[in-house]
């Protein structure tokens, strides 16, 4: 990733940051909601580059997400980048326990058992009475700088916060996938075996890509809590995890910025289904997924990367 | 002033007679001109999933055909008058399922994308939850139609948002009143509810109106299977094995009809009575299936409990003839809804001599008013005048042979006051200090 | 007494019902490798199909032991007409492809399904309760059971030894086997890989759609049961190891018995009962209990 690289992509979020006072505000909310949804995604990137595939992200989404609710409710902690940096570590932290199961298994056992961790965390939630159980708990109003911004001040704050969350996810996670941890991922996914005869740790590289991607999904939780206001244990069912797959698929593997992208479509298609057809706008996007499945199957990322790659001739990272 | 002829004179006289005949029908026609604008109005309910069919359906067909008569200004006494204040409603229904997240995003394009004026909405208190704070931030009056939990107006103040349909404390204190009607000399009782907020929320208010008016019955078994689990075996055998006369449960939809149906092929009910907090929904489905005797709340006094009123009549008459059903609880819920929304933006409407409220006026005229409901008065009397209080109704479920027909016989009434914490208590305090200043007469 | 009587049959029916709706799943996946979503919508549209020709059955008044008949032929037209679309239309063109996009292909028909459904059926619950409870009861140390129930372990029962037989003695179970251990040396020998496929999902729709026929006289039919079940039988599969017919039966019985103990004994724990089993299984034999050793592949 070259110097000139990052400074276009800062160019064209701040761009965006400074077009937001020209927005309408429910746009910018729901442009909010997506990149908490890309920021996970961005961490199952990495996962996905190594063959593996999470049915139960949402564990770590919903720690980071009820991170900042109880932060904010038992401890007054208001500082929204404290409140984010509370949330990725706590995330960090479970996956680091449980990676240490999680990482010895592959493929669909991955993807089980993931699912199953997730839901325990969901079955605690629910039981748990003072936490609102299925009910959830609102999240108070976050600080930036000391300051409280009220009413579109508070929409267009938390835009600025996740913009600059986007900025250094893309820049930190294309880092991790250009080094050799990172490229290792595709060796890894067509022959594990192969790269343990190279000296190399697959197991301990597993557990560095699951706690990337659980400190990925912590911030996309905690992002989620804040724009949303509210937690509730339906952050750790097996269908939001589903979710994150499913833009996933969307997004394809190929690139950063098409994980926002394909989580950005995703919630434009979603909002635009349940308007157009209030009680069918599953089957639109059911219909969605599948036509992406069969028709581009690399997701629309591989189409942008597929131009470059005819322009400048050069693998983009 | 022209001179005018007697012919014209007589002509003017004519005129003038039909004019005067035509006034009422004039009036209308004047409040609904294109002067004032219509008033948007957004209607959340769940549409697809298990709370589409007992819920969100049965809600979404009485704001349709309540918009439709009132826009028609076909409505009885006292809510003749076209739409809101003259102006004609546009609703826009949206689907209530999907996550929290998508709720409140939805929440906000209605608000600030499709320009809707108010918001009728929520069957799921984690929905009613979450949106509540987003509806402050956005200043979106919002009325709470379905959604159960003491919680909303308990945790903090609210400006902005309303809810008419009293909350789920009523059901529970209502429930153990009557069952110890029924059963004064009861030992011991269990209950069956959902593991999820509805659930463990009625569980515990039901306990605690239990433990307030009769310390010594104790609890035997205290079941809270998976929400739609469906299948019951396991929890029946278990109530099978205790000697509880009664069984609390606040199941709804399909798991309260799985569960009845199951039970009954095992004979629980020839053991203990069931008392199903909301089995009205259900009543008219399962029919000869429910067991007499079996004790049935609505979450209000609606449905058959209601009250034989002109506006009750019409109700049911209107809902019948289209959707070839009776109306239950959820149907009530929503029409009275939107008559309290209908209530305070006329009497906003009146203080400023028949002009288009403002919403903030609305919301002045909303606090601690009281309004007609088709089944029950309705008072605006808790959390801040935002939250409503009414009667409450319960009864014995009897299935009448010879007409064919469910019947709900024993109705027993009970006072708002009687059920509902003061305005100065949450209910959990109320419930815990034994239902302080409850007048039941 | 009546306490432990209750655990043993409370947990059998249970798992009764979780292996008939398990076994379908478990078979696909041992033989096309596809965790197929979609089986939770086999299961409803079983279940809806049971209901909507119990309903016609009963209202002309016939006899009540031709309703299990009529079950039975709902759910098998059902399976047989999705499964055939299903695998025609869709998965056929993904065979090959990475198996979590196959995952994914089934979640989107899923997804569809669910509103399809809907569409045809309505958001009004179905009932049809007659063959449920005009089977009757009896009792057992002083415990009131369902005839109906305990038929419906019987017929797990002789689900498993059917299956077992087919597996073991017929020609089409030993071209099973083939493919289940090596597709492409199954291929090579001129098994015809593509048709062991299509009658595998058939079969596997079948009783995913059969799962739910038996279930429907029980409960009331709603959308949105599919959801339920799938993460439900996705568990069981798991612990009696992915695509094992055996594993299905004994991850059944020990999430039953399991899940039939917590209710009676300690009800707290009823909500986490499955995952728990299922975490702790797969901590301690990660394939599941009946899985195959894989060869690696260097």
């Amino acid at each position: 990733m070259t110097g000139l690289r990052i400074l276009l992509g800062a160019a064209i979020l701040g761009g965006l940051g400074a077009a937001a006072p020209f927005t309408p505000l429910w746009l910018i909310s729901l442009v909010t909601l997506a990149m908490s949804t890309g920021l996970v995604v961005c961490g199952l990137i990495i996962l996905w580059r190594g063959g593996l595939v999470p049915f139960g992200q949402a564990l770590f989404f919903a720690t980071g997400a009820y991170t900042v609710a109880l932060s904010g409710r038992w401890f007054g902690v208001t500082d929204a980048f404290l409140l984010i940096a509370l949330a990725v570590i706590m995330a960090v932290l479970v996956a680091f326990v449980v990676g240490f199961l999680l990482a010895q298994y592959r493929e669909i056992f991955f993807a089980m058992l993931s699912l199953a961790l997730s839901m325990i965390l969901y079955g605690v939630l629910v039981k748990s009475e003072t936490l609102g159980s299925t009910d959830g708990i609102n999240v108070a109003q976050a600080s930036f700088f000391g300051m409280m911004p009220r009413g579109p001040g508070y929409t267009f704050a938390l835009f600025w916060l996740a913009l600059g969350m986007v900025f250094a996810a893309w820049v930190g996670v294309s880092a991790y996938l250009g080094s050799v941890a990172g490229q290792l991922a595709g060796a890894i996914r067509d022959n594990e075996i192969r790269v343990e005869y190279l000296g190399i740790s697959v197991t301990r590289l597993v557990h560095l890509k699951l706690t990337i991607s659980a400190a990925l999904a912590g911030a996309g939780g905690a992002l989620a809590a804040l724009s949303i206001s509210h937690v509730d244990p339906q952050m750790a069912y097996w269908t939001t995890s589903g979710g994150f797959v499913f833009v996933t698929i969307l997004a394809g593997a190929a690139s950063v910025p098409a994980a926002f992208l394909g989580a950005l479509l995703f919630e434009i298609v979603r909002t635009i289904a349940v308007a157009l057809l209030p009680g069918g706008w599953q089957l639109i996007l059911g219909s969605v997924l599948l036509l992406t499945i069969l028709f581009v199957p690399e997701g629309l990322g591989s189409l942008m990367i597929r131009k470059r790659v005819t322009v400048s001739g050069r693998e983009a990272a | 002033m022209q001179r005018t002829s007697p012919r014209a004179c007589l002509a003017r006289k004519v005129s003038a007679a039909l004019l005067f005949a035509a006034l009422p029908i004039a009036a209308v026609a004047q409040t609904a001109a294109p002067a004032a604008a219509p008033v948007n109005l957004g209607i959340v309910s769940f549409l697809t999933g298990p709370a589409a069919g007992p819920f969100g359906i049965p809600g979404r067909n009485s704001a349709e055909i309540m918009i439709e008569m009132l826009n028609a200004g076909k409505v009885p006494a006292p809510y003749a008058t076209v739409g809101l204040a003259g102006a004609k409603i546009t609703p826009k229904y949206v689907d209530e399922a999907g996550s929290t997240a998508n709720q409140v995003t939805e929440f906000r394009n209605l608000v600030q994308r499709d320009g809707m004026n108010a918001i009728v909405g929520y069957i799921s208190s984690g929905n009613c939850l979450a949106v509540a704070p987003v509806a402050e931030e956005l200043k979106a009056l919002t009325v709470f139609w379905d959604c159960g939990t003491p919680r909303i107006f308990e945790e903090r103040p609210l400006k902005y948002v309303f809810r008419a349909t009293p909350h789920a404390t009523m059901d529970n204190v209502a429930a153990a009143r009557y069952v110890l009607k029924k059963f004064p000399d009861l030992a011991s009782f269990s209950g069956i509810n959902q593991n999820y907020a509805w659930g463990q929320d009625s569980w515990r208010d039901f306990v605690a109106a239990m433990k307030a008016l009769a310390p010594k019955a104790t609890v035997d078994k205290e079941l809270l299977p998976k929400l739609f689990a469906g299948e019951f075996g396991a929890e029946i055998s278990a109530l099978l094995t205790t000697n509880s006369k009664v069984v609390h449960s606040s199941f709804w939809n399909g798991d309260l009809e799985s569960f009845i149906v199951q039970s009954s092929a095992r004979g629980l009910p020839a053991r203990s009575t069931m008392v199903y907090t909301a089995g009205e929904t259900a009543m008219f489905r399962l029919g000869a299936k429910i067991p007499d005797g079996t004790i049935i709340g609505a979450r209000g006094p609606h449905g058959v409990m209601a009250p034989d009123t002109p506006l009750n009549k019409w109700f049911r008459q209107v809902y019948e003839d289209r959707f070839a059903t009776a109306p239950t609880y959820p149907a009530y819920h929503m029409a009275q809804s939107i008559l309290g929304l209908k209530s305070a933006w006329e009497k906003a409407a009146a203080a400023k001599g028949g002009q288009q409220p403002a919403i903030d006026d609305v919301i002045k005229a909303f606090e601690g008013l009281e309004f007609e409901g088709p089944s029950a008065r309705i008072r605006m009397a808790i959390g801040n005048g935002h939250q409503g209080i009414a009667d409450i109704a319960y009864g014995s479920f009897r299935f009448n042979k010879a007409e064919n027909k469910a019947e709900i016989v024993d109705i027993v009434r009970y006072p708002a006051e009687c059920v509902n914490p003061p305005a100065n208590m949450t209910s959990t305090a109320w419930l815990e200090a034994g239902m302080p200043g409850a007048k039941c007469n | 007494m009546i306490t432990v009587i209750a655990i043993v049959t409370d947990g059998l029916v249970y798992a009764a019902w979780l292996f008939v709706v398990a076994i379908g799943l478990t078979l696909i996946f041992g033989v096309m490798k596809i965790l197929n979503v979609a089986h939770g919508a086999f299961y409803a549209f079983g279940a809806y199909a049971a209901a909507t020709a119990i309903g016609l059955y009963f209202d002309r008044g016939w006899p009540v032991a031709g309703g299990y008949l009529a079950i039975a032929t709902a759910a098998v037209a059902i399976g047989l007409v999705m499964g055939y679309i299903l695998e025609r239309v869709f998965l056929r063109r993904v065979y090959g492809r990475d198996e979590v996009v196959v995952v994914l292909i089934t979640y989107a028909l899923f997804l569809i399904l669910e509103d399809v459904l809907i569409l045809i059926w309505g958001t009004d619950g179905r009932s049809a309760y007659q063959p449920y409870t005009e089977a009757g009861s009896f009792t057992v140390g002083g415990l009131p059971l369902s005839v109906y129930d305990i038929g419906l372990v019987g017929f797990a029962g002789l689900l498993a030894i059917a299956s077992a037989l087919t597996i073991k003695r017929t020609t089409f179970g030993r071209l099973l086997t083939a493919v289940i251990y090596d597709r492409e040396t199954a291929a090579a020998f001129g098994v015809n890989v593509t048709r062991v496929y299509t009658v595998t999902f058939l079969i596997g729709a079948v009783l995913g759609a059969l799962g739910g026929a038996l279930t429907a006289p029980k409960i009331s039919v709603t959308p949105g049961i599919g959801v339920e079940v799938i993460v439900l039988a996705f568990a069981v599969v798991a612990i009696g190891g992915m695509g094992s017919m055996e594993g299905a039966l004994v991850g059944a019985l020990i999430v039953g018995l399991f899940r039939a103990g917590a209710v009676h004994l300690i009800p707290q724990l009823e909500l986490f009962s499955i995952y728990a089993v299922m975490a702790l299984v797969l901590v301690f034999r990660p394939q599941g209990l009946f899985s195959r050793v894989q060869p690696r592949k260097i």
